[in-house]
């Protein structure tokens, strides 16, 4: 874009400009910081120039957007097409209560559903197993049987809606379940559409609802990306998550490298098990967060989004266009939300819509004030909504598509976090691959080594949060919070209890064992599971035989 | 004292949001403590074994899923039956105000919500030994 | 009733209580320990240890399961590292062990190294001792195959395990050189990983270079995190047992550990006492003065502090 002689003169020209113009302002007003640093503590310079990008190349490393490399965007209008789906993730304690909630929505004219499950049935437990104690409806809907399932999709036409459903170890039960509501109501397989989060390996990482060790929980994925392509066509059978990457306190490097190079473990289990990179890349989807770094971010979204245009075209050799479009849904960042004055994070969170924005996101749940507290309240979650409304229709920020686009910082910055993210790339590679580098504890301690420094910075005073450690009050205002009670766990378990008489509890034997038998085959198991929530068998019988078979994943301490 | 503080970091209950655990254990560790890091998805029951086997000074527990008036008091209440009185235990995570009062009488000695500073949890734990 | 009766009894809290006394050097609990000698005895020692990774914890876990079919009882001591800048530590191995805390017969402690001289063995050796008289039918005792004292403390047991996996890599190089010989069980872990069956090899190559004693160490390979020929590894640490019962060997070797244990903790108590006296009374510093301005030599001043203690 710029000839080296330009370059040079523009070289030339900022040293006589920090001579003379900045020195002599400096002398009298040194500036605030001797370093200055992004939300990941990279360094950020004084002034951007042509000089930092001087072999930028636009058509080679942005292009157009709809087009190669996609740097500019997976869709060629971006929003000026369609906004993003303002997806709020949203959990309530029973099926019934969901359900009502879901209606509600519908009516209002959402077609996406977005459905949070409570620990327990993340984690593949029934309500009445003693882990679940105190857990149960808590972060969102219980689920212990398809007779669950039913009630919360009970008078809501599934080849109607999309639903996103974020689960993970148990996915493919889950996933079983809700094919199973739909053949009920009459809707062919084919007609399905929605999510599955099914992304494993960050669980390991960083979230921490696992049952299963990697290799037998990669095999359940890769069933499921089989099963999907011939049977449920339409559903994206993962969401590669750098969401709670990020939240466990790493950079924003290492959010899209780790992501990235979990996305690459997927692909090659998936090519592995024998299919064809085009059948389920186009399905793929990610998950990423949006920080308080507003510039960082957007850097940060483009450079993933090239990057994996570039390693599903170059490494995977992908021929389908859709198959290198990184599309991604945002949530903002849970971590920067303070207890401290928890109205300041209603400005944190549109500081992360215009991010994610910015960055050209799919779909964007945004966080609501009260979340360091707890549970969100419906006035929380309705400023949240509106926050996006106002960034949608009010700030301007859609109307062209990638606005950022030739800052000299911006693409600066995702050049570079294009280049680190590689450099971390090679390394899990030469370890091995992503779950290699899991079970080694190399991921895990990157992140830590960064959130540790984050918490450090932050004590010192390094780092400013505002009403944290700098602009704090005496608070006493009461904070208004939503609580979930006790009856949800008892209600929870009379009806399993009532399931396990009234079920035909032979045939939930029957199809429990032969489910055991195949499990220890290389069989694709999502039929069998199919078969078991359709006989009722409960979500925690079915994992308890894959238990047996699979054994249980064991966390490494990594500090 | 011319022994190290040992302190036990545990996560009861099922959330495996266990950012904030590592980073006190870590800082805990720089101060010069002992600590036992038990990992994710521990019972009460299993914490109380811990304690007792490790001898430790203090438990500190942490809890994201909202389980903590269920599991913290568990913890105090199982402590107390082995006959356990010298033990210092402390509770963090994403805890409600309203439930604050509950928790401290129930036994816990202090909750720590997000936000506060390693700081602060390490001179806590020093002013507050019993023993 | 009082600690002593109360650890007899077999009471957890009595246990652990005694093990922080002796890592704090109470005297209190040299005395009750020296009472309770007499109960000591009956625990076979299993010291275990290999390279960072290689999942010793696990598989102590693994193993202790095993015993525990068998009903026995089992304490298990796992140490770590502390830190030398800030004297903490994190003490990590419990993690893989958590489902043997609820077992009433088995009792896990972890301990820092401390990183003061040979404190830890010290520390370490009456430990093992209290969870003898708690009952123990066998003692683990876990630590990271590095450091002096960290060998030490492995040797003394009655058998030792080395644990090794696969791709090492120039890992074993130091590891053979420190302490492959007083190895008296390998296991070779993580079984399924390429490279198993080379390990395995090496393994052997270098016990057929040391060919000259009636017993030749068995190399197993195993799996700790399937549970894979768990059982077969237990065998081989029993029948180095038996062996050692059979052939009178065991007697000598405890022998030889008791020499050890108590040159190491007359060692250090002099060394303390000398110390002691001689940093009291500035003695050191005079004399280290003296020695550099050649008023002295160091051979009398050597002299001249062991006088603190040889007069007594």
């Amino acid at each position: 874009m710029f000839d080296g002689k330009k370059i040079n003169e523009i070289k030339t020209s900022i040293d006589r400009w920090e001579k003379e113009t900045v020195e002599k302002t400096i002398s009298r007003f040194p500036e605030r910081k001797e370093k200055f640093t992004t939300g990941s503590n990279a360094e950020v310079k004084r002034l951007y120039t042509p000089v930092d990008i001087k072999d930028f190349d636009y058509e080679e490393d942005l292009g157009y957007p709809g087009e190669y490399p996609y740097t500019r965007g997976v869709q060629p209008t971006m929003y000026r097409g369609r906004l993003w789906t303002m997806r709020q993730y949203a959990g309530f304690a029973t099926a019934e209560e969901s359900n009502e909630r879901y209606k509600y929505l519908l009516e209002q004219g959402q077609t996406g559903l977005s459905v949070a499950f409570d620990l327990p049935t993340q984690i593949g437990y029934d309500s009445d197993h003693p882990l679940a104690e105190g857990e149960v409806g808590k972060v969102g809907v219980a689920i212990d049987s398809l007779k669950d399932m039913e009630v919360l999709f009970d008078g809501i036409p599934l080849d109607k809606v999309s639903t996103s459903m974020t689960i993970n170890a148990p996915a493919s039960v889950l996933l079983a379940m809700y094919i199973a509501v739909a053949e009920k109501q009459g809707v062919s397989k084919d007609k399905l559409r929605g999510t599955i989060q099914n992304d494993i390996l960050k669980e390991y990482i960083a979230r921490g609802t696992y049952i299963f060790p990697p290799e037998p929980s990669m095999r359940l994925i890769t069933n499921i990306f089989e099963y999907c392509s011939r049977e449920v066509p339409k559903w994206n059978t993962i969401s590669i998550s750098g969401y709670h990457v990020r939240e466990a306190g790493s950079t924003a490097v290492q959010e899209v490298a780790f992501t990235l190079a979990n996305g690459i473990a997927y692909v090659e289990a998936a090519i592995n098990a024998g299919l064809d990179v085009d059948d389920f890349a186009p399905r793929l989807s990610f998950f990423f967060n949006a920080h308080n770094d507003l510039l960082e971010e957007v850097a940060k979204y483009r450079a993933a989004r090239r990057l994996w245009a570039r390693i599903m075209k170059e490494r995977f050799k992908a021929k389908n266009p859709k198959s290198m479009q990184l599309k991604f849904h945002t949530q903002t960042a849970g971590s920067t939300l303070t207890a401290q004055q928890p109205d300041n994070n209603i400005i944190r969170v549109t500081i992360q819509t215009l991010a994610a924005v910015l960055g050209g996101t799919q779909s964007l749940h945004t966080n609501s004030r009260d979340e360091a507290l707890a549970l969100p309240t419906e006035e929380s979650v309705r400023i949240a909504l509106r926050t996006q409304q106002i960034v949608a229709y009010e700030s301007g920020v859609t109307e062209t598509v990638d606005p950022l686009a030739g800052s000299y910082y911006v693409e600066s910055l995702t050049n570079k976090i294009e280049e680190e993210a590689i450099r971390y790339i090679e390394k899990i590679d030469e370890l091995g691959g992503a779950p290699k580098a899991i079970e080694k504890g190399y991921i895990q301690r990157e992140i830590q080594n960064a959130a540790y420094r984050y918490q450090m910075e932050i004590e010192s005073g390094e780092r400013i949060v505002v009403g944290v450690n700098k602009f704090q009050i005496e608070e006493t205002e009461k904070k208004e919070i939503l609580k979930v009670d006790r009856t949800v766990e008892l209600n929870q378990k009379e009806k399993l209890a009532r399931l396990k008489k009234e079920r035909n509890n032979e045939e939930v034997e029957r199809v429990l064992k032969l489910l055991k038998e195949k499990a220890e085959t290389d069989e694709n198991l999502m039929p069998y599971i199919l078969d078991a929530v359709k006989a009722y068998a409960t979500l925690g019988e079915i994992c308890d035989v894959l238990r047996e078979v699979f054994s249980e994943y064991e966390q490494s301490v990594i500090l | 004292m011319d022994r190290p503080i040992r302190v036990l970091v545990a996560k009861p209950g099922l959330d495996g949001h266990d950012r904030g655990a590592k980073v006190i254990a870590r800082a805990l560790r720089d101060a010069g403590m002992e600590v036992i890091y038990t990992g994710l998805r521990q019972t009460p029951e299993q914490i109380v074994a811990a304690a007792i086997q490790e001898d430790v000074d203090v438990v500190a527990m942490s809890i994201l899923s909202g389980a903590h008036n269920h599991l913290f008091p568990r913890v105090v209440n199982l402590l107390k039956e082995e006959g356990v009185d010298d033990v210092l235990i402390i509770g963090g995570g994403v805890i409600p105000e309203d439930d604050i009062p509950f928790l401290l009488e129930s036994g816990i000695e202090a909750i720590f919500t997000p936000g506060t500073s390693t700081k602060d949890v390490i001179e806590f734990i020093k002013n507050n030994l019993k023993r | 009733m009082n600690i002593e009766e109360r650890l007899l009894k077999g009471d957890k809290r009595a246990c652990a209580r005694l093990i922080t006394m002796l890592e704090s050097n109470d005297m209190e609990a040299v005395e009750i320990l020296k009472r309770l000698y007499k109960n000591t005895g009956n625990a076979y020692v299993i010291g275990v240890t290999g390279p960072p990774g290689a999942g010793k914890s696990t598989l102590t876990d693994k193993l202790v399961k095993e015993l525990r079919k068998k009903d026995k009882k089992v304490g298990i001591i796992a140490i770590d590292p502390t830190s030398p800048f800030s004297g903490g530590a994190i003490l990590g191995d419990r993690i893989r062990m958590n489902d043997l805390s609820l077992d009433k017969n088995v009792f896990i402690r972890s301990m820092g190294t401390r990183g003061s001289l040979g404190g830890m063995s010290r520390a370490t050796w009456g430990a093992v001792k209290v969870l003898d008289i708690f009952g123990c039918d066998y003692i683990f005792i876990e630590t990271v195959g590095v450091g002096q004292s960290e060998v030490d403390i492995v040797k003394t047991a009655d058998t030792v395990l080395m644990v090794m996996v696969p791709n090492l890599g120039d890992d074993i190089q130091a590891i053979k050189a420190g302490i492959m010989e007083i190895a008296d069980v390998f296991a070779i872990n993580k079984s399924d990983l390429d490279g198993a069956d080379k390990t395995k090899l090496e393994v052997e190559m270098n016990l057929d270079l040391n060919e000259n004693t009636d017993y030749r160490p068995p190399v197993v390979k195993v799996s700790a995190a399937k549970n894979k020929d768990i059982d077969v590894l237990l065998e081989k640490i029993i029948e180095h047992r038996r062996h050692l019962e059979e052939t009178n060997k065991l007697e000598e070797r405890r022998i030889r550990n008791n020499k050890m244990e108590l040159l190491k903790m007359v060692e250090e108590d002099l060394m303390s006492l000398i110390l002691d006296k001689a940093v009291k009374e500035d003695l050191l510093e005079r004399l280290a003065r003296d020695v550099t301005l050649r008023k002295t030599d160091p051979y009398t001043a050597k002299d001249e502090i062991l006088k603190l203690v040889v007069n007594e």
